[in-house]
């Protein structure tokens, strides 16, 4: 039992990075209909901003998150006004191909500058764990988890509350109709990518001390995305958090109780059956964008 | 004048050893005719049915793992004490294994196709590459895990009157993998030019009409399914014999991506792309080597991926084609077109 | 009509898109050898219709039955299989192809040949393609679109393409052929030299259901008029009975006050 509970902890650490990722994936799919193969270089990108800021400059550990957060903005922005506005009527198998010739250049990018080697991230917090009874949880956890939960309810408040977010979910609903109605269709893109891009670097900047930065990190991370997109339906925010958070639990209890080493199998075999059983995702009836 | 095209292309490559000794580029050659057989494969799904296979290099590599351990053997456990024992049998039965395991493999991952298209499709075949790959790293007692498959025996094959021949020479190997892909190549072609590939081309095009003439959706999708994932895990077989040892990496994603960028490059949809695409990204490695790290060549591989997308979107093969007819039509000012006769004389 | 064996019988049919009734208790037969027009203004459910008689939708309720056997369940292929072809309004051509490729494409229900023999190139296949490419060349000079048989389709006039449609369904071999508003982006001549396309075809044994807003044509070639309007059938009969039903004027006359 105690040992389910752990379990139970670990999945809200990790679901609250998921769900950044999968938001920020599920907002660039939904609104620009753009499979994004750069969202795992983004996060390998949040990461080593971590560790720039962290380590090589040895400036604050909790000055590094905004830091990374407005990175990842920027060169989310880069991005989508080099590569996807000039290609902006093509195909989706276009685009998708376009990202991830970015993402092979960008990831040996930070092969060549940084290396293959594995880096850590010191971190301001105490070494011994938060013990709760039967469970415990380090205090970067923690962190970690407050953090997520902060940028999904400013993202959410974002989305809801302001009147870019109004006008995003109009070029969701019809992309046609809101440019008639005055909306700045390509400032929506550009702005939906950089803000995507800014919780997926952001998401990098919060598990990056958790576990180790390496260049390919981003892989794995981004196939999760998918898989948390897919659960989630398209475009679907809420959707999305609730992704994040069953991957979690599915990685923590598939590692826990069948072997640690089909942890990262979970996430595939869950795409594989949701698009099996119910290619629309689980919460597809919801509403989207919001 | 295509077929005189053809034979002129096989003998040139044909005749390769016979001015160039130099081991290290026989070997580029090798490797790199194995990966365009691979290309040619995905070529079959991308470029004449319109789905974007990601997961292609899981076929390679299960064409790989099961043609080594076909003729390594294997033994393990399963749950019940229930043991599987399999003596090691000659290469070239892991061969034909290698195509049919792939190739059935080929067909649950088109049945997939059926129902999930576009974007989907795209994140399955990830998916199930990625789930193979854990299997290959985590079944130890099969796989060895990371440990990799060592020892693989060469391809041996019976000639008739002249005993059996063991391919270990660079230049067997050579003659092997320049006949496979000599095959694969007119197996594409003459499956694509018959009412087979009509199909795929209807469906690729405009699939409410093709299905409305009587094409059937999930049969055409998945027999190109299983015939591309077939030749793919017949040059993983090839790969696995000749670079006689296997590790899970086999599978990673960047292979995947090597293929892409061959077809793209070549010429999604035409038949001759992914060798033209191939050859260059087979040998370009050769030429960057002395000047270029390997991480500032993949730099370079993903830029000329965009690169091209963004100027030959069709690819090389296709846009020289295009500016060919161009100029033969620009010489010929009246075209004479055959129909043209023959369509007034009814009313 | 008696006289005729039924090809075609629609029964009770009605389609549902959430709360919307697109069709509701749809009844109809076509005899073998007709040509019968299925007319009604704009979102009448013509469309819809065409859609159930040919499996791309299912029906909430009701059955449709070709030549005796169900349609209910059978994909767009099967039932294309059985010799019931349609055309479509608006996606009549593969784009990117020639015409005379278009129509090989087309031919696909008589070239079907072995998987090995089509690889090996066994004389059966080689013997198989040479029909299918005199087949494709007759059709084309039928239709009248001899002359463009090297350009792609898609570059075709509107009016062009629609042929291209036309002749991919004869390609299939039909003996029930279902046209979505052939002759609409057609001229005067156009649509004159396709009345006789059509009575043409329908003098080789095909049966014919059309739907059209061209009311002059449809008056003339049809043999019988359907009229639909909001998912129902409000009137059946022959084109004169038509002309005169006040209903059908009612329908035509309400739609355009209410446009106007």
């Amino acid at each position: 039992m105690s040992e389910f509970l752990q379990h139970l902890i670990n999945m809200l650490v990790l679901g609250g990075t998921y769900a950044l990722l999968g938001i920020g994936l599920t907002l660039i799919f939904g609104i620009m209909n753009v499979v994004n193969f750069t969202h795992g270089v983004l996060y390998t990108f949040g990461a080593y901003i971590m560790f720039i800021v962290v380590q090589q400059l040895g400036l604050n550990f909790f000055l590094a998150l905004p830091v990374a957060v407005v990175a990842g903005w920027l060169l989310g922005a880069v991005i989508e006004l080099t590569l996807l506005r000039p290609l902006r009527g093509s195909d989706i198998d276009t685009t998708m191909l376009v990202m991830i010739g970015a993402w092979i250049a960008m990831q040996s990018a930070t092969l060549w500058i940084w290396g293959g080697v594995a880096k850590s991230v010191a971190t301001p917090f105490p070494d011994a764990p938060l013990v709760l009874g039967p469970v415990s949880v380090s205090w970067l956890r923690l962190f970690v988890l407050a953090a997520a939960a902060l940028l999904i309810v400013v993202t959410y408040l974002l989305i809801n509350r302001t009147k870019l977010g109004c006008a995003m979910r109009a070029t969701f609903q019809d992309q046609d109709t809101a440019s008639l109605m005055g909306v700045n269709v390509d400032l929506i893109y550009t702005s939906t990518f950089a803000i995507g891009s800014s919780l997926a670097a952001a998401a990098g900047a919060l598990l990056g001390p958790v576990y180790v930065i390496f260049p390919q990190m981003g892989d794995l991370a981004a196939v999760k995305a998918f898989a948390i997109v897919i659960l989630g339906g398209l475009g679907n925010i809420t959707g999305a958090v609730i992704g994040g958070f069953i991957l979690a639990l599915a990685e923590e209890l598939g590692a826990g109780y069948i072997s640690s080493g089909y942890r990262d199998a979970m996430g595939f075999l869950i795409i594989i059956a949701v698009l099996i059983f119910k290619p629309t995702g689980l919460f597809a009836r919801s509403e989207r964008v919001g | 004048m295509k077929a005189g095209i053809t034979i002129l292309t096989v003998a040139a490559f044909a005749s390769v050893p016979l001015w160039l000794r130099d081991p290290y580029l026989l070997n580029a050659l090798i490797t790199t005719g194995v990966f365009i057989i691979a290309a040619m494969s995905l070529n079959l799904l991308l470029g004449f049915t319109g789905q974007l296979s990601l997961g292609h290099i899981a076929f390679f590599g299960i064409g790989a793992y099961v043609s080594a351990l076909t003729s390594l053997g294997f033994d393990i456990g399963f749950p019940g004490g229930f043991r599987l024992v399999h003596e090691p049998w000659p290469p070239i039965a892991g061969f034909v294994l290698a195509i049919l395991i792939a190739g059935l493999c080929g067909y649950f991952v088109g049945l997939l196709s059926f129902r999930v298209r576009g974007a989907y499709f795209v994140i399955v075949t990830i998916s199930f590459a990625e789930v193979v790959r854990l299997v290959a790293l985590n079944w130890v007692e099969l796989t060895q895990g990371p440990l990799a498959l060592t020892n693989i025996p060469s391809i041996a094959i019976g000639l008739p009157g002249l005993g059996e021949l063991t391919l270990r020479t660079k230049l067997q190997n050579y003659y092997l993998v320049l006949a496979v892909a000599f095959v694969a190549y007119l197996l594409i072609a003459r499956l694509v030019h018959s009412h087979f590939g009509r199909a795929m081309r209807g469906l690729m095009e405009n699939e409410t009409l093709a299905v409305s003439v009587g094409i059937d959706v999930t049969r055409t999708l998945t027999l190109a399914a299983v015939i591309s994932a077939a030749i793919a895990g017949a040059a993983g077989s090839l790969y696995a014999h000749y670079i006689r040892i296997i590790d899970p990496e086999v599978f990673a994603f960047i292979n995947t991506v090597t293929m892409v960028i061959m077809v793209i490059t070549g010429g999604k949809g035409s038949l001759a792309g992914p060798v033209v695409g191939g050859l260059i990204f087979g040998l370009l490695p050769v030429v960057l080597r002395p000047i270029m790290a390997p991480e500032a060549q993949w730099i370079a591989y993903g830029g000329v991926l965009i690169v091209i997308l963004f100027v030959l979107p069709r690819g090389i093969v296709p846009s020289l084609a295009q500016r060919l007819a161009k100029r033969k039509r620009e010489a010929a000012t009246v075209a004479p077109v055959a129909f043209s006769e023959r369509a007034k004389e009814p009313a | 009509m008696t006289s005729r064996a039924i090809a075609l019988d629609v029964e009770q049919v009605a389609v549902r898109f959430g709360g919307l009734v697109a069709l509701s208790d749809m009844n109809f037969t076509v005899g073998e050898g007709e040509i019968v027009s299925l007319i009604g203004p704009n979102g009448a459910g013509k469309t819809t219709a065409f859609n159930v008689m040919t499996g791309f939708l299912d029906p909430a309720n009701g059955k449709v039955n070709y030549r005796g056997t169900t349609l209910n369940g059978l994909k767009p292929h099967q039932i294309a299989d059985l010799g019931l072809i349609r055309t479509f309004q608006r996606t009549s051509v593969f784009p990117n192809d020639t015409v005379y490729d278009n129509l090989l494409i087309g031919l696909h229900r008589q070239g079907r040949v072995g998987l090995f023999e089509a690889i090996l190139s066994l004389p059966r296949a080689r013997a198989s393609e040479r029909r299918l490419r005199e087949r494709a060349a007759e059709l084309l000079e039928r239709v009248g679109l001899a002359r463009r048989a090297h350009d792609l389709a898609g570059s075709l006039s509107y009016g062009e393409q629609r042929l291209v449609g036309v002749a991919l369904a004869l390609a299939a071999e039909p003996s029930m052929l279902l046209l979505d508003e052939p002759v609409s982006g057609m001229n005067a001549s156009e649509t004159h030299a396709f009345v006789e396309l059509i009575r043409n075809i329908r003098d080789r044994g095909v049966t014919i259901l059309l739907v059209e807003h061209d009311m002059p044509m449809v008056m003339s070639v049809s043999d019988r008029i359907v009229v639909l309007n909001y998912g129902r059938i409000i009137a059946e009969g022959p084109p004169d009975v038509i002309r005169n039903n006040p209903d059908v004027i009612e329908a035509y006359l309400g739609q355009g006050a209410t446009r106007a």
